[in-house]
């Protein structure tokens, strides 16, 4: 398992995920906060390539030895691919959470969202005071 | 510390595995391997008629072309091998088990003379009524008792676990929906509800639609006003819930669900809190199932024979499951039970015959031996169980590592969160559950309910003593002690039991579900 860290080049949502944006493209995951929290991960339920997702609401699940969980969307857009990777290697989401551990790639329907999303210390702030 | 530990003292659990328990030693093998071809556990006498070959009696396509590949063992080491099996378990018959939500409360021996006598025991499931007359004597006043319990005047037997009677009571609904015309798909949940809740209402066709928790661990009125409405089926609810509290809105959220025109369903998964305190049908439920092997003492049958009765309303009952058992006069003046089959509007039959008939001798007999001020008492004495014990681990360290998640009284169990241990001392929910059983205790449900973190959910029951609880609370107080001095105590637990961590992660991933022969 990979020890604590919160990329400063990401942004974060407070239901602790992360996106990855390039222009109107971005790759979206858990944080280091959010497998700790799952355990070790048994299997991911990716979305189809092509559908819509919404910022805030769910788009995947996530199982782990402990319980299966939604996935929050930190950004709008349409999934353009998934990590077919984790199929095999579900573990990778907890070896590597902003790695290969990503789970989808989307283009971006709406770019100035990324301005609500928390910078690495909002979310490591919040994370110390829950 | 000396050798002899002062009587009711804490025994020391070991802090290392220094060669392994003699248990860990024996390897647990299946009993095919211990097959050896040509052993017998019994041999037959000469048959004394004449022998038809097979192929007389039976289609020739449906013979096996070879025999089924059985274990062929003596008869001691098959004793044997069960008995060492067994002694591999972690039961309620040897520990305290505060399974949150479980209710592991002891199954009384009386029940189980009662079950076995013969004409419990070796009734076949197709005799015809007339001939049964005794056994659905019992059903209909098993139904009578639980009716009086729920405060609802209808019940069947039919369903065969909790998650059945959830089933039930969801096509219920749509039958009495679909019966007024409506076509209603939602069916409310809240975000602490059991797990089979939003299980069955995907099961029976329905949508599922979360509802918040407010922040005293009730329903969140707000949020249910806002998502009750014309497209509301039912709302599935348990009271107390799943943190242990009674919900005292709830007469309001029985009003807000009424008036949108949708059914209340009540979990009786903790109906254990409240016999003879509090009804579901007084609190304006419909639709109720009853554990039997929860509130009732039947043995948890580890997925083996089970029931989960349900009692409704008078709204609810044309939809009842075929046959109903009922009681009417017979010719000579006394009573005769029967089946009755004349019921067009049923949702029909859920499972064959008329249900795990000794899982309803063993509660019956339950319910006759307490009586209705015993069931009151039982439910009394099970939530000062967890009351006491809730305020003994308060007291010590658990109140700083572990505290109480919603602080309110709870009922008949409460919920901690751990997240002070691992967040201060290195040691999850996990490794306290798990260091708990080096101590003799079974550990409480874990990581549930999911909106407390790092929870840990316990439900002592009625059948405790003082002195197990208190034990229990000292052996929690010693986990957290030796997890200030060493995490890495808690970490590597348990150390006494026949096997130590479980790989969950590889049987979930890569799970083996073949037992090769021989």
């Amino acid at each position: 398992m990979a020890d604590e860290s919160y990329p400063e080049e990401l942004r974060y949502h407070p239901e602790h995920d992360w996106a990855r944006t390039d222009g109107d493209e971005a790759t979206f995951g858990i944080t280091w906060y959010a497998q700790d929290a799952l355990g070790e991960v048994v299997f991911f339920e990716p979305p189809d390539v092509g559908s819509e997702v919404s910022k805030d609401k769910t788009y995947a699940e996530v199982e782990s030895v402990k319980a299966v969980s939604d996935v929050t969307s930190p950004l709008s857009g349409e999934i353009t691919e998934v990590n077919a990777a984790l199929t095999d290697k579900p573990e990778a989401i907890n070896s590597d959470p902003y790695g290969e551990g990503w789970l989808v790639k989307v283009k971006l329907s709406d770019p100035s969202e990324l301005d609500t999303l928390l910078d690495a210390g909002a979310y490591e702030k919040l994370l110390s005071e829950s | 510390m000396s050798e002899e530990a002062a009587p009711g003292a804490l025994p020391t659990a070991p802090t290392s595995v220094d060669g392994g328990t003699p248990m860990q030693r024996d390897r647990a093998t299946t009993i095919f391997e211990h097959s050896v071809e040509g052993r017998r556990a019994a041999v037959l006498p000469q048959c004394d008629v004449p022998e038809t070959p097979l192929e007389e009696l039976i289609p020739k396509r449906l013979l096996r072309e070879a025999p089924a590949e059985l274990p062929e063992i003596a008869e001691p080491e098959i004793v044997r091998h069960y008995n060492r099996i067994s002694r591999r378990n972690f039961d309620l018959d040897t520990c305290f088990y505060p399974l949150g939500s479980c209710t592991m409360k002891h199954n009384p021996r009386l029940n189980e003379k009662v079950a076995a006598l013969p004409g419990h025991a070796r009734l076949h499931p197709a005799q015809e009524p007339k001939r049964a007359q005794g056994a659905l004597e019992l059903m209909w006043r098993l139904s009578e008792a639980l009716s009086e319990i729920c405060g609802l005047p209808h019940v069947s037997l039919q369903p065969s676990a909790g998650s059945h009677g959830e089933l039930a009571g969801l096509l219920l609904t749509r039958a009495y929906h679909a019966d007024r015309g409506e076509e209603r798909m939602r069916v409310l949940t809240p975000d602490t509800a059991h797990g089979t809740n939003p299980a069955s209402v995907t099961m029976a066709g329905y949508e599922v639609v979360k509802v918040a928790t407010d922040e005293r661990g009730g329903v969140d009125l707000d949020d249910l006003r806002s998502k009750a409405d014309e497209r509301t089926a039912c709302l599935m609810l348990t009271n107390p819930n799943t943190l242990g509290l009674f919900d005292e809105n709830i007469t309001e959220i029985s009003s807000i669900i009424h008036e949108a025109g949708g059914t209340l369903y009540y979990d009786g998964a903790n109906l254990n809190a409240i016999m003879g305190r509090s009804r579901p049908g007084d609190m304006g439920f419909d639709i109720v199932h009853v554990n039997l092997h929860k509130t009732f003492s039947q043995p948890h049958g580890g997925g083996g024979p089970g029931a989960g009765p349900i009692a409704v309303s008078e709204r609810i009952e044309p939809y009842l499951p075929r046959p109903q058992v009922i009681r009417r006069e017979s010719a000579n003046g006394g009573p005769a039970f029967d089946l009755d089959f004349d019921r067009p509007k049923s949702i029909g039959r859920l499972r064959g015959f008329q249900g795990n008939f000794g899982v309803f001798v063993r509660s019956y007999a339950y319910i006759l031996s307490l009586g209705g001020d015993g069931l009151k008492e039982a439910s009394e004495t099970a939530v000062l169980n967890a009351n006491h014990l809730l305020a003994k681990l308060g007291e010590g360290r658990a109140g700083r590592y572990a505290p109480i998640a919603f602080d309110r009284r709870p009922m008949h169990e409460f919920v901690l969160s751990g997240a002070p241990a691992k967040k201060e001392l290195g040691v999850k929910t996990l490794d306290i559950a798990k260091r708990l059983l080096d101590y003799g205790f079974h550990p409480p449900t874990v990581y549930f309910p999911l909106l407390v973190d790092e929870a840990l959910m316990i439900e002592p029951t009625e059948t405790e003593t003082r002195e197990t609880l208190d034990a229990f609370t000292d052996a929690v107080e010693a986990i957290l002690a030796e997890a200030e001095d060493d995490p890495e105590v808690a970490r590597q637990a348990p150390y006494t039991t026949p096997v130590r961590r479980l790989d969950e992660v590889g049987a979930s991933r890569r799970p083996v579900i073949r037992q090769p022969l021989g």
